[in-house]
């Protein structure tokens, strides 16, 4: 023996620290980057591969350059915001505008607010949002999933998804039962596995939901914001839909459609930007389950999940305010000192 | 099966020492006893220089309300009056003795038979257990008699048994548990007429069968004591975590154990209250774990006070050469030692040798507001939030979010997968908002 470590208790640590937490998100997301594969070929990989590279790339340079700090590109972070990103656009995305999507990701989502752990939103949220309102065409324009060896030969352009057409032909005037016997319609089956248009990483709930049973049993995240934010998104659609089956979507159709099942379990629950007690997840969860279901039959776009989990961000720092964690025993504080004094 | 609600973390248990039975060491060459071996002020020493001892024999006398008597645990020669670092780093004053033969006092019973009748008042035992030394040997080390003179306007109603050891690699309290049970008993049950109570509970986590099972059968006999088995989880250990897990009471912040009726000893308390009550032996040796991974030979030993660390290392099989960090007592709580020269104290339950490659702490992230930290927090604390506002000097606030509370089990750093050093900042805070109450009571 040389010299002797001395530090402050505990002196044993638990098997989680942030890499294995980030690592884990992207295990959990490989299935649905698999079934992407699938449907979208080449491109996808193309997409993944570029959003990945240039979050990594962009948080390098922003901490060697600009904050000449310590580099910490492989806690896994940015690698779970690039992953992220691709899978909220479509698979035929211009690289150019994944690149710039990743920037903003990045940039000024996350490094401008003092990087991981700081961010008040979603890094990828606030990048799809933005490629959104600023490349509006390419954000919506999803090609149609062509699964690897069939023999089948698609045009490459519009694939529809659930909630697009359901948008449109509402604003055309038909009924939610025509929509549906609608050629093309996705449908039940097609929403669980993934053959529809959409975003990358949104299109298969089966594959989503694997990645999710993962997660919580590698404890990485916690049944709250999920159960509270499907709980409410379905009960809401329910009852619209029970007012009026004609111009309201049924509610389980409703949670496989869109970025539902991404957004629940992968973005609402991201631990940096949610709230830090069990009832105020809770109540974030509630939030962005009615803001996403109000967003998408009353608001301009077909879908309404990225815009719900970032309203619920921002308030994320008053319901923390609101909530806290349930005390052991209850008496103020001066008492420990008497107490000691006596004893 | 019981355990406490709130909070709470599963280390590796590693009790790697569980069924190794205790061993007597043989005695160092020398022994030095601090002074200071429980709270409240240092002991005043009653022999000089020169003074030829024996073992047992009275050598200071704990003057303050909270300070207890220490006795020579070998027989020889007081070499000298010294200060030396003890296990906080800190230099203390301590007596410092050559051992010659095991000369013993002669009013120490030292007969093989277990002595189970009880004879004495609650005055005499209680006066017994201060005069030889018997304080908590759970590692707060609070002064026995202290804690059964319960206050007029309080009512003393269970006597709780800590059997818990829910520190990790530790297993001196299970060991004792199998090999001292009958004593422990008779000393339960002259803690219950001490206190005035009728009903005792033995807490046992459930890692400890064979434990619970041999405890059961012998309390069979009294209806007024039950083992109660729990499921492990730490700080079970913790008094208001093995109040509220036994009783389903909960002490209110800031307030004592007693407050809910309980009263709350360790089972080597037990056991070194029987040895003083019926062989009128002071507290001046205990059973210690020397254990770790790499050491060769790891152990449970019977051990003098104030032998040096080293010299049970070296009965354990000498310390490793890539040791990196030794802990006297668990890694959750326990202090890293500056020197294997520290001294055993009664407070000592274990000696845990860290290889050097798991010496260090995880690298620090920025917190990545995961809420780990509030979630196994025992106390229902926000730590998160408390080592914010402690860095930011904010300790007003920090008082009122009740940082007072914190009880320094670790189970907030141990988890927070940032690597945050949530517990420095909490002693930190403590000591600092303990200076402003200390400040505002004074004025
Ligand atoms: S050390 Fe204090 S703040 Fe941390 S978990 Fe334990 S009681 Fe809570
Ligand atoms: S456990 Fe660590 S990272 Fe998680 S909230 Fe607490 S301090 Fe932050």
């Amino acid at each position: 023996m040389s010299i002797l470590t001395v530090s402050g208790s505990p002196h044993v640590h638990g098997q989680q620290d942030v890499r294995s937490i980030m690592y884990g998100v992207v295990i959990a997301m490989i299935p649905a980057i698999l079934v992407s594969i699938y449907f979208f070929g080449l491109d996808s990989v193309r997409v993944i591969f570029i959003s990945i590279v240039s979050c990594l790339f962009f948080e390098w340079l922003i901490q060697k350059y600009l904050l000449k700090g310590p580099i910490t590109i492989t806690d896994g972070s940015a690698l779970v915001t690039g992953v992220l990103l691709a899978f909220n656009v479509p698979s035929n995305l211009p690289s150019l505008i994944i690149i710039i999507g990743s920037l903003v990701s990045i940039a000024i989502a996350k490094m401008s607010f003092g990087g991981l752990g700081k961010n008040p939103f979603n890094p990828a949220l606030i990048g799809r949002v933005f490629l959104l309102i600023s490349f509006p065409v390419q954000m919506t324009t999803w090609p149609s999933p062509s699964p690897m060896f069939s023999s089948e030969i698609v045009d490459a352009v519009s694939g529809p998804t659930t909630l697009g057409m359901l948008k449109e032909g509402l604003m055309e005037g038909k009924t939610v039962g025509e929509i549906i016997a609608t050629s093309g319609f996705p449908g039940y089956f097609n929403d669980l596995t993934g053959a529809q248009g959409g975003s990358l990483g949104e299109v298969s709930a089966l594959a989503l939901l694997l990645g999710a049973i993962y997660m919580f049993l590698r404890k990485i995240i916690t049944w709250h914001i999920p159960v509270a934010y499907l709980g409410s998104a379905f009960l809401f659609s329910a009852i619209l839909w029970l007012i009026d089956p004609e111009s309201y979507l049924d509610p389980v159709i409703s949670m496989l459609a869109g970025g539902m099942i991404l957004g629940v379990f992968f973005m609402a629950t991201d631990m940096v930007t949610s709230p830090m007690s069990a009832k105020g997840q809770i109540l974030f969860g509630i939030g962005a389950g009615l803001l996403t279901i109000t967003i998408r039959n009353w608001g301009a776009y077909p879908e309404g999940v990225s815009f719900a989990i970032l309203i619920m961000n921002a308030c994320t720092p008053l319901i923390n305010k609101g909530f806290k964690p349930k005390r052991f025993g209850s008496v103020p504080v001066q008492t420990t000192i008497k107490a000691a004094k006596k004893g | 099966m019981k355990t406490f609600k709130l909070g709470g973390v599963h280390p590796k248990e590693n009790k790697i020492t569980a069924d190794k039975p205790i061993t007597n060491l043989p005695l160092p060459a020398k022994v030095s006893i601090p002074l200071s071996q429980s709270l409240g002020a240092p002991s005043k020493p009653l022999v000089d220089k020169g003074a030829i001892v024996k073992t047992g024999q009275l050598i200071a006398k704990g003057e303050s309300f909270i300070s207890s008597n220490i006795h020579s645990s070998v027989s020889g020669k007081v070499v000298k009056i010294d200060e030396i670092t003890d296990a906080s780093g800190y230099r203390k004053p301590a007596v410092i003795i050559e051992v010659e033969g095991d000369e013993w006092m002669e009013t120490i019973d030292r007969s093989l038979e277990i002595k189970t009748e009880i004879t004495l008042s609650r005055e005499q035992i209680i006066e017994k257990i201060k005069d030889l030394g018997v304080v908590g040997l759970g590692g707060a080390t609070f002064p026995t008699h202290v804690k059964l003179m319960v206050p007029s306007d309080k009512n003393a109603e269970f006597l709780i048994i800590n059997g818990v050891e829910c520190e990790p690699f530790l297993t001196s309290d299970h060991r004792l548990m199998l090999e001292k049970a009958e004593e422990i008993i008779i000393g339960i049950r002259i803690l219950m007429i001490a206190l005035n109570v009728n009903k005792a509970f033995i807490g046992i986590e459930n890692n400890k069968p064979d434990a619970i099972a041999h405890l059961t059968g012998l309390t069979d006999k009294y209806e007024n004591i039950s083992v109660v088995a729990l499921k492990v989880k730490y700080p079970q250990g913790g008094e208001k975590q093995l109040i509220k897990a036994i009783t389903g009471r909960e002490v209110p912040s800031g307030k004592l154990p007693i407050e809910t009726g309980c009263i709350v000893n360790n089972v080597g308390t037990a056991y070194a209250v029987y040895e003083a009550v019926q062989k009128s032996k002071p507290l001046f040796e205990r059973v210690v774990t020397v254990t770790g991974k790499s050491l060769s030979d790891p152990g449970n030993f019977l051990v003098r006070i104030g032998s040096p660390v080293d010299y049970l290392v070296e009965h354990a099989g000498g310390l490793p050469s890539d040791t990196g960090k030794v802990i006297s007592g668990g890694p959750m709580m326990g202090k890293a030692l500056t020197s294997l020269e520290v001294p055993i104290v009664k407070g000592t339950s274990g000696i845990v040798i860290v290889p050097e490659k798991k010496s260090h702490r995880v690298n620090i992230h920025n917190c990545i507001r995961c809420t780990r930290c509030i979630t196994v927090c025992p106390i229902g604390l926000q730590p998160v939030l408390l080592a914010q506002l402690t860095a930011a000097e904010k300790y007003e606030e920090a008082e009122k979010a009740y940082i007072m509370d914190c009880m320094e089990c670790g189970s907030c750093q141990y988890t927070c997968p940032s690597g945050r050093p949530l517990l420095d900042y909490m002693r930190l805070g403590k000591g600092k908002v303990g200076n402003i109450i200390r400040n505002r009571i004074k004025n």
